[in-house]
């Protein structure tokens, strides 16, 4: 009796071990096979051409690949080559508009009319949020209020109503769906959760009112304007390319991820991993996710080091636990790697004091105040961009003393760009996002 | 998990099951004064906007269902944590299987049950054949399907047909898809819970395993159907959300925290968590009230974090105020 | 050796017995712990220097003490799931106390043991109290305590963590004979290890946890203090996870994210240490090694190369390996 059920249990880990080391070893695992078939049988015209597309990311691989690369596939869906292309394009193209501020600047001339919107201020602004849930966010978030409050001083904003999705596609749909319903709204500022799943709200939101979509994007140009800045392939490409060149004679890199799967990182990490491949002599040793948590990232690390003696290069598709990753160099006594964080401030900051060779791509918080402006003009009637692609700015050794402020909370995005706001810099001392009133009578 | 049986006329009223669990008090008093802030704070914008009253439902759906799921379970005295990851393992698989293609929605649906299926059989058998701690098991076997999924997606992709998302989107008459599929599954459960054979050894089952089995049922087989029909909701729930998504992706359950939530609105509902007592329709406003939270958090403009605040509250209050007279110890 | 020659072979049996018995008195744990580590080291002989292991030891051992706070109340027969939320109000709530002020680090460290103990004793007495499944209240309480620590903060954590702050999970004790530097958080990993264990095994304290966790009616008839034991395994456990927030803390730096999951971590390494969930049977040093042997698998995981999502299915096998076997042990006993 007793027997049996050990005889049970053994099976049941050897099975799962099976089916685990069939998947590491980079083979396909059962339930691929049995959806794959399908798959081939009778695939879309468009999928069909979307699938090579993708095949030339996933499986060219290189002579030199690193250990970890076959494991950290670019999930298909979110490649587009002709993207990645020009997004470099963009990151040397001068904005048709030099002498805005950098938040008001645009890289691509595509006007729109926006007559039909035209009305009377003071406008009523609703704003379906997907979370207030990293750093990144916090730091937009009250960069935006401030927008906000400054706009309703002037008395061109009344109600700005603030609904967080919390991380949920499936919140935000709704929160979506009661928004537009609700008849409060003068025009609608969207930051999805993610791009495919909240279209069909967005597309519905778009029958009903202007819309504003900026960070992640969705799949129409229903929205009156997309904005962002240039976006995840630049950050991807910007840093991957610093490591290169600050490696000449190759080496190890470690990519540290937070998740997998969210478009924006996919594409960051699929524009580093081409950069990586097409330089040859450069071998990534691992792909890990570090949940964005700092512990687990100097663990990760640290342990890395043990691994291979020495790790020459981090690369981070987001930058929230540079300092940690930077510590656990520091705690072993060894010379800092090349390292590519974000512009939060404790990295700048380390960076500064420790002298690392160090860049900080950036996918600046300054268009959360962006969107806040361009709904401002389209209820003005003011031509705004369809497609309104924001410069993109980085932080490197020669331009860290002007990001890198002291005075700043650790956690604090230093693209805000907001020093010209009436309440800087207290406010972004602060960080405090839980003050701001949506309802004034 | 308790030694105590159950007295007969409480099954015989749970077998009449229409008895108004006390947590529709709960219901009555948070939506009434959730409407009256609206009216004072909002300016009446619920009361007076159907389409907002409608998406207090569609907000429980998802949750709803798999929570039914769960009460099955928990009735059973056990529990499952793994509904999350089956969730996203549904979503993924489904868009993944019908690649857009309305010809193989059948097939896919079909295949996602079956592992659905084999989830629950898997939990099920841990549980009562190799007597795990239910909480550990389904801990288990959810970090075993989440790091299967995690590390496969980049090989996963799709989306599913146009009229498959009908289900998420469209409308019977003047009521949505969705709002009847919830009520038809606690329809089904309720039905099975009261008026079959397997209901009412579950009931004892999970009332006390020992003296279920004393009295000649299969308390394995009891608990296994049980975890069944737990994952196979989850399933339901998965095909739900990724019809309203349009494609799955790995964190769609861990995200809505499925889990922990379904556990918390069954329990508020008034099913113990030691087994043996409970009903899908005081699941059911457990979950309305979190529907509510949320639509008249979202109109009163209140800070998420103080809404979190608020729904821990919630689910130790209302449990308290079932268990605090009775004479069991809790642990 | 001549000696053995002399030994008649039934002897030499006899000692193989009685050494076999003995090994299987070994807690399984010590066994498992001393299998990864050597496949460890065996990946990596970095690890096996004196500097490798004390490196491990400090990063460890935070799940390790929140292991062990889990033990009191896991084998008080309850579980408690706000730890993980109350290791991430200690690191955001000590940023926000000290405000880049170095002098304010003690202070901070104080109020957060003070929260801690005001949780663990909410958390015992709705338990103990109001009858509610700890399941249940645990849960409700750390989604107080998340939401309430997001809120008190605003969001963001306004400071960074000085340096003295950071000293017990970071810190190292330079020019110590035979070790060279040696790391704080070892030394307080030692002295939670040491204290606990006398509480646990040496006071009567720790003979009512199991007695109740066992059998709660008997060991009230036996004039046990069910509901104040209860309530006292609830603040160990919340105390410690406050100790255990300043190490992480100290060790990866601020995050809103320090705790997410530990608890279910912290369950895990109970249960890898071979107590039984639902009370009655656990010892401190055998889930402290549990907490050091999960941390160990990750390690070795990670050497084998398997990426992370892998390990994290890994990690669901074996703790259901776990106790799986220690039901059919237990069973095979009765």
């Amino acid at each position: 009796m007793f027997k049996k059920k050990l005889y049970m249990v053994l099976s049941l880990v050897m099975l799962a071990a099976f089916v685990l080391s069939a998947c590491g070893g980079g083979e396909a695992p059962a339930e691929e096979v049995a959806v794959e078939a399908p798959a081939e049988e009778a695939p879309a015209a468009e999928e069909a051409e979307a699938e090579t597309e993708e095949e030339e990311v996933a499986e060219e691989a290189p002579a030199n690949p690193g250990l970890a690369m076959d494991a950290a596939a670019v999930a298909m869906q979110f490649w587009s080559d002709d993207l990645y292309e020009e997004s470099i394009i963009f990151m040397d193209t001068e904005p048709i508009n030099p002498d805005a501020p950098v938040y008001l600047q645009s890289l691509l001339d595509n006007k729109v009319d926006t007559s039909q919107y035209k009305m009377e201020p003071p406008f009523d602004i609703c704003f379906s949020n997907a979370g207030v849930n990293n750093q990144w966010r916090v730091t937009g978030y009250v960069t935006m209020r401030e927008q906000v409050e400054q706009l309703r001083a002037e008395g061109l904003v009344g109600n700005f109503i603030h609904v967080d999705a919390e991380g949920s596609d499936e919140k935000q749909i709704t929160d979506i769906s009661d928004l537009v319903a609700g008849g409060q709204c003068d025009v609608l500022i969207i930051s999805p959760n993610t791009s495919e799943a909240l279209t069909p709200a967005v597309e519905q939101a778009c029958e009903v009112l202007p819309t504003v979509v900026f960070d992640r994007g969705v799949l129409t140009d229903c929205p009156t304007t997309f904005l962002k800045t240039i976006g995840g392939y630049a950050f991807g490409y910007d840093g991957a390319k610093f490591i290169v060149d600050n490696l000449p004679d190759g080496g190890n890199v470690l990519a540290l991820r937070i998740l997998p799967g969210v478009d924006v990182l996919e594409q960051r990490w699929g524009a580093a991993r081409k950069v990586f491949e097409e330089a040859g002599n450069i071998s990534v040793v691992g792909v890990e996710f570090n949940d964005y948590s700092g512990p687990k990232t100097k663990t990760i690390v640290s342990d890395y080091i043990d691994r291979f003696g020495y790790i020459d290069a981090i690369w981070m598709d987001a930058g929230g636990p540079a300092v940690a990753a930077l510590e656990a160099y520091e705690d072993l006594g060894l010379d800092f790697p090349v390292m590519v964080g974000e512009d939060q401030m404790d990295y700048l900051k380390y960076w500064k004091e420790m002298d690392v060779t160090a860049i900080a791509p950036t996918f600046p918080t300054f268009q959360w105040r962006t969107a806040v402006l361009a709904a401002v003009m389209i209820l003005q009637g003011e031509p705004v961009d369809a497609r309104w692609v924001l410069p993109q700015p980085h932080v490197t050794q020669e331009n860290l003393d002007q990001y890198y402020l002291p005075d700043m909370p650790p956690l604090y995005y230093a693209l805000s760009s907001a020093e010209d706001m009436d309440n800087w810099p207290d406010v972004w001392k602060e960080l405090d996002t839980t003050v701001y009133k949506d309802v004034i009578e | 998990m308790t030694t105590e049986s159950i007295p007969a006329d409480e099954i015989k009223r749970s077998k009449l099951g229409i008895r108004i669990p006390p947590v529709y008090y709960f219901l009555v008093i948070i939506t009434v004064g959730g409407l009256i802030l609206d009216i004072l704070f909002a300016k009446g914008n619920i009361i007076s906007n159907p389409t907002i009253l409608t998406n207090i439902l569609i907000r429980s759906v998802a949750l709803g269902i798999v929570a039914v799921g769960q009460t099955f379970v928990m009735i059973g005295a056990s529990i499952d944590l793994s509904v999350a990851y089956t969730i996203s393992l549904t979503a993924v698989m489904t868009s993944q299987l019908m690649q857009g293609d309305p010809e193989r929605v059948p097939m896919a649906i079909i295949l996602v049950f079956v592992i659905g299926a084999v989830i629950g059989l898997v939990n099920g058998l841990i549980v009562t054949k190799l007597n795990v701690n239910p909480f550990i098991a389904t801990l288990g076997t959810g970090l075993i399907i989440a790091g299967i999924l995690n590390g496969t997606f980049a090989n996963f992709k799709g989306s599913v047909p146009k009229s498959f998302r009908a289900l998420g989107y469209e409308s019977l008459g003047p009521i949505p898809i969705s709002i009847i599929i919830l009520i038809a599954v606690v329809v089904l459960g309720w039905f099975i819970l009261s008026w079959t054979k397997f209901g009412a050894h579950l009931y004892g089952v999970g009332g006390s395993r020992e003296l279920g089995r004393l009295s000649g049922l299969r308390t394995s087989r009891t608990i296994i159907v049980a975890h069944i029909i737990c994952s196979l909701t989850a399933v339901l729930s998965g095909l739900f959300i990724v019809s309203r998504l349009g494609s799955g992706a790995p964190w769609v359950g861990p995200d809505g925290i499925y889990d922990l939530e379904s556990v918390a609105t069954t329990v508020i509902g008034g099913t113990a968590l030691s087994g043996g007592r409970g009903g899908v329709f005081g699941t059911l406003a457990g979950v309305l009230i979190f529907g509510v939270i949320d639509t008249v958090f979202n109109q009163l403009g209140v800070d998420t974090y103080l809404k979190t605040v608020f729904r821990g509250a919630i689910i130790i209050l209302a449990v308290a105020s079932y268990s605090f007279r009775s004479k069991r110890e809790a642990a | 050796m001549t000696t053995l020659e002399k030994i008649p072979s039934r002897q030499m049996t006899g000692i193989l017995v009685t050494i076999w018995k003995r090994v299987k008195k070994i807690p399984p744990v010590y066994l498992i712990f001393l299998v990864i580590i050597i496949g460890v080291s065996y990946l990596n002989p970095n690890f096996a220097t004196l500097n490798g292991m004390l490196l491990f030891l400090r990063r460890a051992s935070p799940l390790a003490i929140l292991a062990i706070g889990q033990l009191f109340v896991v084998a008080s027969g309850g579980f408690d799931l706000s730890q993980g939320s109350l290791v991430t109000l200690t690191v955001i709530g000590s940023a926000l106390i000290i405000y880049n002020n170095e002098e304010n680090s003690y202070i901070a460290i104080m109020i957060l043991l003070g929260i801690g103990i005001i949780i663990g004793l909410v958390n015992g007495v709705v338990v103990s109290y109001l009858k509610v499944p700890s399941l249940i209240a645990t849960l409700g309480m750390l989604l107080l305590v998340k939401g309430g620590g997001l809120y008190w903060t605003g969001g963001a954590p306004k400071g960074y963590l000085t340096e003295n702050w950071r000293y017990f999970g970071r810190g190292f004790i330079e020019n110590v004979p035979v070790f060279g530097r040696f790391p704080v958080a070892v030394i307080v990993f030692l002295i939670v290890v040491v204290i606990m264990t006398i509480l646990f095994h040496k006071t009567n304290l720790g003979k009512q946890i199991l007695a109740i966790g066992d059998n709660p009616r008997a060991s009230q008839l036996s004039g046990v203090k069910v509901k104040l034991i209860r309530i006292i395994a609830f603040l160990i456990s919340a105390f410690l996870s406050v100790v255990a927030g300043v190490m992480i803390g100290g060790y990866g730096g601020t995050s809103i994210l320090a705790g997410e999951g530990l608890e279910m971590q912290s369950v895990s390494a109970v249960v890898i240490g071979g107590a039984l969930l639902l009370g009655g049977k656990g010892s401190v040093p055998e889930v402290a090694i549990g907490g050091l042997t999960l941390e160990a698998i990750f390690s070795l995981l990670n050497l084998l190369g398997l990426p992370k999502p892998y390990r994290d299915a890994v990690q669901g096998l074996i703790i259901i390996g776990a106790v799986a076997y220690a039901a059919i042990t237990s069973k095979r006993r009765d």
